[in-house]
């Protein structure tokens, strides 16, 4: 900004001093300016050295079938993931995504099964139920203006009865469905890595949505209406259709999630994602994103749900047992968060 | 320019027609009288600063002409034509931009962004029509001038995040954006409320600089100095009625605090 005439230039001895002050910022600054910048990084070096570790205590960690394994049981919680990014860029938080997910699944087995429908029609059905579970999510969030958390603690329960009432508690197995239904559970050889085709659909899901979050005013208004709210508004941004977008676009992404795990278990099973609900926000928040909303990118949640995959398997290999891979779990999330406090400060 | 009281503000130069005119607002919030009949005009190229003391109604009458309260009584006129405004997006759409006091960015995003959040540029073609693709290269070109044609020299890394920036320097974006869209008026409310010294002139700078681009500027601010600094004329409110209209030549600033507290008429 031009100077007006009645401020002097500071005399150089004072702007030689505050370019001291500026160069005696620690390496530890530099970091966390890095850090603030790039949100993915600090996630993709954990993961990074954790494969090399893991790799190193056991041989068959890097073996094709384990990593092929890791893959796969990631997909399902990292397609979740997708969906819960979304919202915590708004700084919201989806405690029932596990919930629509699984009820999404049973709609779309039972009616395949039971009612006969061809496996399009009921894929189609669970999309929709999927679409109006996030759709009520976010009538209640935006027009009653419930706090996220409190309506979606509510619907996690509502959609769990929903799908206990609807399935009376049974299985549907694999074998009775049409073959389009488990088809995201085929598998084939890349470079002697089994890969699903739900791993596929998975990664193609963080393109589209790692496309439409960076380059579409869209994706800018979903990180502006977390970051501020209120100025969000003032910009012009209408407030509630963002949120009311976000929370059908992640219904939609669960319904996808539904398609995944139907294929990865070769079942639909009413009882199958009690904890995928706090797995996705583990997944989420070791990648980066900020619960606060508005920071964050969907690369570092593939990351984070990877990094989870990572550990579990890792820690299993090691011969450990599965109480410390909860326990390492839990001791990354704490990281993570504190990590994410530590940036936030920067130059404040 | 001449002191007048009252009736509606004679223009700075007679010939001029006014860009924003406000005819006898009545406001009232049950049995509150926020605005009791003020007028008020805006001329083209001046700064009007607007006073007063706390629920003089200062608030209020910025709120109407932005569209964030719509009048009980009275017209608005945009270049002479009657406007009503339902809600502030209503007045921006018609090229009345307004900078708060809260300083409306959005902290993570970078300068850029700010710029042009809720009102994006896509890519032509395409990718922009059917893809939606933001032409980011293009907003951070214009953007760049955009600031450069104000006079805000500091601000030359438009990718960088807002909440790396200085008070005066969010300022300034927040009153770029305010320029950048072929605005007819901008309204700036406390400008210099949170700056220091320093930050504070250059705020007052980029005020003269929209001025000399043409663009009116209503300025609401207590900031005694900074308002005889800047303004052109000075519109004083007081319990929900104008007291007067001054100019920094007519009147001194304890003239103004004395009109402002009802300790004298002008």
């Amino acid at each position: 900004m031009s100077k007006p005439a009645t401020e002097p230039n500071p005399p150089t001895s004072a702007l030689h001093l505050a370019s001291e002050f500026l160069d005696r910022r620690t390496t530890l600054d530099k970091v966390r300016n890095v850090l603030h910048r790039y949100p993915a990084l600090s996630p993709a070096v954990v993961l990074v050295i954790a494969i090399i570790v893991f790799g190193l205590l056991n041989d068959r960690f890097l073996a094709p079938a384990n990593l092929s394994l890791i893959t796969q049981q990631v997909a399902v919680v990292g397609t979740l993931a997708v969906a819960q990014t979304l919202i915590i860029l708004t700084a919201g938080i989806d405690l029932s995504v596990g919930a629509v997910m699984v009820l999404s699944s049973m709609v779309v087995a039972q009616t395949a099964t039971q009612n006969g429908l061809p496996g399009i029609v009921a894929l189609l059905l669970g999309f929709i139920v999927g679409i109006a579970a996030g759709a009520f999510n976010g009538l209640l969030v935006t027009r009653l203006r419930l706090p996220p958390f409190i309506v979606t603690l509510g619907t996690l329960n509502i959609f769990v009865a929903l799908t206990l009432l609807y399935s009376n508690g049974a299985t549907v197995r694999g074998s009775e469905m049409p073959a389009l239904l488990t088809w995201t559970g085929t598998t084939f050889d890349v470079l002697g890595v089994r890969i699903s085709v739900g791993v596929i659909m998975m990664l193609v899901l963080y393109i589209v949505v790692a496309f439409i979050l960076g380059k579409t005013a869209w994706g800018r208004h979903v990180y502006a209406v977390g970051d501020d709210k209120e100025s969000a508004r003032l910009a012009g941004i209408s407030v509630n259709r963002v949120l009311m977008s976000v929370y059908i676009a992640a219904g939609a992404v669960l319904a996808i999630g539904a398609w995944i795990q139907i294929g990865r278990t070769n079942a639909a099973s009413p009882n199958a994602g009690a904890d995928l609900n706090l797995d996705s926000i583990t997944a989420v928040v070791i990648g980066g994103t900020s619960l606060f909303g508005g920071r964050g990118t969907i690369w570092g949640t593939l990351l984070g749900a990877l990094i989870v995959g990572v550990f579990r398997n890792g820690l299993s290999l090691a011969g450990l047992d599965v109480l410390y891979q909860t326990l390492a779990v839990g001791v990354l999330i704490i990281v993570a968060v504190s990590v994410d406090q530590w940036i936030r400060k920067v130059r404040k | 320019m001449t002191l007048t009281n009252g009736t509606p503000a004679a223009a700075p130069e007679s010939s001029l027609s006014p860009i924003l005119e406000a005819k006898r607002l009545v406001k009232t919030f049950g049995r509150v009288v926020g605005l009791d009949g003020v007028s008020l005009a805006l001329y083209p190229g001046e700064v009007l600063a607007i006073i007063g003391d706390n629920g003089a109604g200062k608030s209020t009458l910025i709120k109407c002409l932005t569209g964030a309260e719509i009048p009980d009584e009275g017209e608005i006129f945009l270049d002479g034509a009657p406007v009503h405004f339902k809600r502030p997006q209503d007045a921006r759409a018609a090229g009345i931009e307004t900078v708060y006091q809260n300083l409306a960015v959005s902290p993570a995003l970078d300068v850029a962004a700010n710029l042009y959040l809720g009102r994006e540029i896509r890519k032509a073609g395409i990718l922009g029509s059917v893809f939606r693709v933001l032409d980011t290269k293009g907003m951070r070109q214009k953007a760049r001038q955009g600031l450069n044609d104000l006079g805000i020299s500091t601000l030359q890394d438009v990718t960088s995040p807002v909440e790396n920036l200085s008070g005066g320097q969010r300022q300034a974006v927040a009153v770029a954006r305010a320029a950048a869209f072929g605005s007819k008026v901008v309204v700036l409310d406390e400008p210099t409320a949170a700056l220091g010294v320093r930050e504070s002139n250059q705020v007052l700078q980029l005020v003269r600089n929209l001025r000399d681009k043409g663009i009116p500027v209503i300025l609401i601010s207590h900031n005694m100095p900074h308002v005889f600094d800047v303004a052109d004329r000075i519109h004083i409110q007081r319990l929900g009625k104008k007291a007067a209209t001054i100019t920094p030549q007519s009147h001194s600033m304890t003239d103004a605090v004395a009109i402002m507290t009802g300790a004298a008429t002008a």
